[in-house]
């Protein structure tokens, strides 16, 4: 929107320009004590290129990043329909707890006697996770929903090398309406994509699968329900057909709410799964992390999980002391992976306790994801949440994302086109743009549109298999008010539509913080950074 | 259930607008069998009052940080983090938000990207950095992998000073694409070892300044070498503040720069999460992983910033992508933002100075205590210092009188041969009195 | 010698042994602004279908095959500084390479202008 104040200000909405351009470098919000000064040891090594930082006071920093914030689109704010990222609320509780001193002043490198809390903790999830997943074991230490993918690939690429075939299997199916992540990792896991078609009625082709099948195939993955938002029918059968064709079955775990306390990934032949505890359960998205993306593993798998693993000693003999040099992984007898748990161990922690196994030797670990433990923040958070909950409210959960999602498809199928909107849907809602774009209107246009009504638009443009994808996920946390009037606006736009005022769409959005911005511009010549003596001042630029 | 806003007459009335009889009608594709009946056995739903009881007693279980004389580094640091930062990041416009795709209403997550890409090039003093990587492991990973496609060779050299973390990450990352990697032996002070190891076939260098066993060296001659064979030279470090004070490797010609910035803007957490930074030069960018903002106009001529560059990322180009990576670090990176705005240069130059004035009092301290030896002849914050015995039992024995003494070398590296030596760190939240306890029960252990 | 197409939307024009490579008016107009294109180096050769060049809007990334066999004798280094000239003049200036033809029968193979309209209408 063009300024009509001097300050550039809109009543709350503020104008506000980079650190650099408003900021000093001798400002501070942090006061330390004075150094003493003395011998340094640096051994000339001192600090001679520019740092040119601003820095703050308290009171300046507050305002800059609080008036950053109301730029921002939220949760907490509206309905976020983003498909297969799962907007749900951000419970506080998960906040407070991760706050502890006791979580959150903790180094991963302590004595393990300092730690016993926290590897409990981790403990614990993990039984939550493989319970309801139906699997025996997991791995915790990935850092996201792609490094979990990348994690249950290595360990099939690892059982495959076990098992002597490793070089003979590289090739892995992934449907064309795969989520990107999954062919990426594949080829980062040394493998070759083949892509499985979908029928027509949005889920993965049974016939091409068998086809592609053979015995250079390592594994199949697939989500489910898959990204149009539909659970795969024949997904036990398709995981009979590669288990029986020497493969492995690995299952993209984002769309886990729509099934989790309904339906086990374990019963339907999963391998390795990951899990998205920044979707499912509940940690904050912050603005694009961080996440957690623990994979569950089937028993064939379990073995080559990544380290560390998490160990639970019996309790030891009177007398003995439970030493860190005596629980090292290699003079230990090879258990199963951590958390390669079938029943909840009643027995007491006293006297016995955790360690963690961190070296791979004596085991068939593939490998180290990442350095230390994993993301315990989001574990403090995510086991809050599972436990809020319990095993009847995340059931309810499913349903409730299902049902919301339902509602929505009901209300807007008369409306748009719905592909597959014959049948129900799980927790997400997809239509296409072939109601739309004969009339002049692109699924770009009709996101921009809703930005001015106030809502963060759908997932557009995927999955890649239908037409300008608009992918709808409300989660179970909306009331049905707000899916109502996100119904009633949807269906005033469509109406606008037919009307034929296609020049309201490429407009938009007009009211929002910003009109839409030149994406081209930005990749042609592409400026990632300030730099002093480039455009310090803010000012507006012409556009090209 | 209190966070699910719908009634069951709302559900009634949904599935009859829907035309489903029962919400099970809605799962009608699942497999019979599948569809569970009953209750996964698990606790049932909880109040906060019992959740919260039960989270406290695990952490009661737990010794923190600041309850020891605390000396521990190696990969995480202890260091005050104001009380700004965390009330800032916990607003809702931040926590709750998502990537920012949809740029018109996401200036706030996008500008503050780009301050922070400035902040981290500036810092490391590179051309452009990216918006975050999982963390400082990864971020190596990630850089081998880059070296890699950039010069088309398949070798990836560590010198002996890298995180045995960071090494084992890079492997089990590389070794997957079919790269070789070489780690050199442990070594206190010899970054410069990998030259001999460059070859036709070598990717790149990767050393680390400050390094595990805290010494900072200049990367200058490195640099020369690699470029000089073709390879490039990728340094990292575990301890962003060091570069308040010591000058960072973009200043030695590295090529790409890149580690662990959880010393700014996030606590310990245990291990995680963290935020990965990630520098190079520009004309690599194209090759760089993960997700980027840059400047551009609105349709008014408004300056603002989008994720741009995507099409290198895997939502575009799929199995031909830099990387996989989708979500990365977005609030841990804000809360770095946040912090270093707050210490501004002179905040972080003073803090900077603070950590290498308790790290010499703690050095001069050890240096005391009879059958100890300092190794790190040059250091920011971090030392290795040999003791006469197992490191690993020593320091067990130390956290049992209260004390964190740091890590064992053969705890991260069990076959490095250096049994004896213990990796200890001091920060601005050391007290000198900790210094003395620390030196006090050394003494006594080793006794 | 006139030009010739691919069902990948590459076009070819033989000029001796040197044929000068490009993608056509259909591809530019579907991939919308290009924000930048990266070409192979003087010397690199490659078989036909080979991954050769690529191609970036700011929304999608293509690969561009090579149509037929040679070696690159150059390749266009306007576009790294006006990368637009692909959406200006996709069959004129915004040419990608020029390569040396391994073997000239392989053109035989590809469509003429009125049968790659013909193709493209049918898309």
């Amino acid at each position: 929107m063009k300024s009509e104040t001097t300050s550039g200000n809109r009543g709350l909405l503020q104008a506000e320009p980079l650190i650099f351009e408003s900021g000093h470098a001798t400002g501070t919000g942090v006061d330390l004590p004075a150094p003493k000064g003395g011998k340094g040891k640096l051994g000339g090594l001192e600090r001679k290129a520019a740092l040119d930082l601003p820095g703050f006071s308290e009171p300046e920093t507050m305002r800059h990043f609080v008036r950053l914030s109301q730029k921002n689109y939220a949760i907490d704010l509206g309905l976020f329909p983003l498909g297969s990222c799962t907007m749900k609320h951000n419970p506080r509780l998960n906040e407070r707890v991760a706050r502890f001193e006791g979580f959150a002043d903790l180094h991963p490198l302590q004595p393990a006697s300092t730690i016993q809390g926290a590897l409990e903790l981790m403990d614990e999830l993990a039984h939550w996770l493989c319970t309801l997943t139906g699997m025996p074991a997991v791995a915790l230490s990935p850092k996201a929903g792609a490094h979990g993918e990348m994690c249950g690939m290595l360990a099939i690429k690892a059982a495959l090398e076990a098992r002597g075939e490793g070089d003979k299997r590289k090739r892995v199916l992934v449907p064309s309406s795969a989520h990107g992540t999954n062919p990426a990792t594949a080829v980062a896991a040394g493998f070759i994509v083949d892509e499985i078609k979908g029928d027509n009625d949005g889920r993965v082709d049974l016939a091409d699968v068998t086809a592609k099948l053979g015995p250079d195939v390592a594994a199949i993955m697939m989500t489910n329900p898959n990204t149009c938002g539909l659970f795969e029918r024949d997904i036990k059968a398709i995981a009979d057909a590669v288990h029986e064709a020497g493969g492995y079955f690995y299952c993209d775990g984002a769309n886990y709410n729509a099934i989790v306390g309904k339906v086990r990934p374990g019963d339907l032949g999963v391998d390795a799964m990951h899990i998205n505890l920044h979707k499912t359960f509940s940690t904050p998205h912050g603005g694009g992390g961080p996440g957690a993306g623990p994979t569950v593993l089937s028993a064939a798998l379990a073995p080559f999980a990544p380290v560390p693993h998490i160990v639970k000693r019996p309790p030891p003999h009177a007398g003995e002391v439970l030493s860190e040099a005596k629980g090292r992984g290699t003079s230990a007898p090879a258990t199963p992976p951590s958390v390669a748990r079938d029943a909840r161990d009643t027995s007491p922690a006293g006297g016995g306790g955790y360690e963690l196994r961190e070296h791979t030797d004596g085991t068939q670990a593939f490998g180290r994801m990442c350095a230390f433990h994993g993301q315990m923040g989001m574990f403090t958070r995510a086991l809050t949440y599972m436990m809020s909950h319990g095993s009847d409210g995340l059931r309810q959960v499913a349903e409730d994302a299902v049902l919301n999602a339902n509602y929505l498809l009901a209300r807007l199928k008369p409306h748009f086109s719905a592909p597959f909107g014959d049948g129900p849907c799980m927790h997400e809602a997809l239509l296409d743009d072939s109601s739309i774009k004969p009339k002049g209107v692109e699924t770009i246009d009709m996101a921009k549109a809703l930005l001015d009504e106030g809502y963060h638009p759908f997932t557009t443009y995927f999955p890649l298999v239908v037409h300008g994808a608009m992918l709808i996920e409300p989660t179970e946390t909306e009331p049905k008010r707000e899916l109502d009037r996100f119904a009633d606006v949807m269906i005033s736009l469509a109406s606008r539509v037919n009307a034929g005022d296609v020049e309201f769409f490429k407009q938009a959005p007009k009211l929002a913080p910003m009109r839409r911005l030149d994406e081209t511009r930005a990749a042609r010549q592409p400026r990632l950074r300030w730099r002093r003596g480039q455009n310090d001042t803010g000012e507006k630029v012409a556009a090209e | 259930m209190r966070y699910l806003p719908l009634t069951d007459a709302d559900r009634q009335q949904m599935l009859g607008v829907i035309g489903a009889k029962s919400i099970d009608d809605l799962y009608r594709d699942v497999p019979k069998g599948a569809l569970l009946k009953d209750l996964i056995d698990l606790p049932r739903v909880q109040s906060e009052i019992d959740v919260h009881r039960h989270m406290q007693r695990l952490a009661e279980k737990n010794t923190p940080a600041g309850r020891t004389a605390f000396f521990l580094g190696a990969g995480a640091y202890r260091h005050h983090v104001p009380a700004s930062v965390d009330h800032l990041i916990q607003r809702s416009e931040f926590l709750t938000a998502y990537t920012p795709y949809q740029p018109e209403i996401a200036q706030g997550t996008l500008q503050a990207l780009y301050e922070f890409q400035s902040q981290v090039a500036m810092l490391l003093d590179m051309e452009v950095a990216n918006a975050s990587m999982y963390d400082g492991s990864t971020a190596c990973a990630e850089a081998a992998m880059m070296a890699a496609r950039v010069t088309k060779r398949k070798k990836i050299v560590f010198s002996g000073g890298v995180h045995p973390h960071y090494i084992d990450t890079a492997r089990t990352a590389c070794e997957a694409l079919g790269l070789e990697i070489v780690a050199l032996p442990a070594a206190v002070d010899d970054e410069a070892a990998v030259t001999k190891a460059l070859g036709a076939d070598v990717a790149a260098v990767i050393v680390q300044s400050p390094n595990v066993f805290g010494t900072i060296s200049d990367l200058t001659g490195i640099g020369e070498a690699a470029r000089g064979a073709g390879a490039l030279m990728v340094a990292t470090f575990t301890e962003c503040v060091s570069f308040g004070l010591i000058e960072p490797a973009g200043a030695y010609g590295a090529d790409i720069v890149c580690g662990e910035g959880q010393s700014i803007g996030n606590a310990l957490n245990f291990g995680g999460p963290y935020v990965g930074l990630f520098a190079t030069k520009e004309k690599y960018i194209r090759q760089m992983p993960g997700r980027v903002a840059g400047e551009t106009v609105d349709a008014d001529g408004q300056r603002g910033f989008v994720l741009t560059l995507s099409t290198r990322e895997q939502h575009i180009r799929r199995e031909k992508a830099t990387s996989n990576i989708c979500t990365n670090s977005g609030l841990c990176q804000l809360a770095w933002t946040i912090h270093m705005t707050l210490l501004g240069e002179q905040g972080l130059k003073r803090l900077a100075q603070l950590n290498h004035e308790k790290a010499v009092a703690l050095a001069e301290a050890l240096a005391k205590v009879k059958g100890v030896e300092v190794l790190t002849k040059r250091f920011f914050n971090e030392i290795a210092i040999r003791v006469p015995g197992n490191a690993r039992e020593i320091n067990a024995t130390l956290a049992t009188q209260g004390v964190i003494g740091g890590v064992a070398m053969s705890r991260l590296a069990p076959k490095a041969g250096m049994d004896d030596v213990l990796i200890a760190c001091a920060t601005e939240m050391n007290a000198d009195a900790d210094i003395a306890v620390y030196a006090d029960a050394l003494k006594k252990v080793i006794a | 010698m006139s030009t010739r197409y691919t069902k990948d939307h590459e076009w070819v024009k033989l000029d001796g042994d040197v044929a000068t490579i490009g993608i056509s008016q259909y591809a530019a107009d579907q991939l919308g602004d290009v924000v930048y294109a990266e070409t192979p180096a003087a010397g690199a050769t490659f078989e036909k279908g080979a991954d050769m060049a690529v191609v970036e809007s700011a929304k999608a990334a293509s690969d561009v095959y090579a149509p037929i066999a040679g070696t690159v004798v150059e390749a266009n280094g306007a576009l790294a500084t006006q990368p637009d000239l692909i959406n200006q003049s996709p069959e004129g200036d915004g040419w990608f390479v020029k390569i040396k033809v391994a073997n000239k029968a392989d053109i035989d193979g590809l469509m003429d202008e009125a049968a790659y309209a013909d193709y493209v209408k049918g898309l």
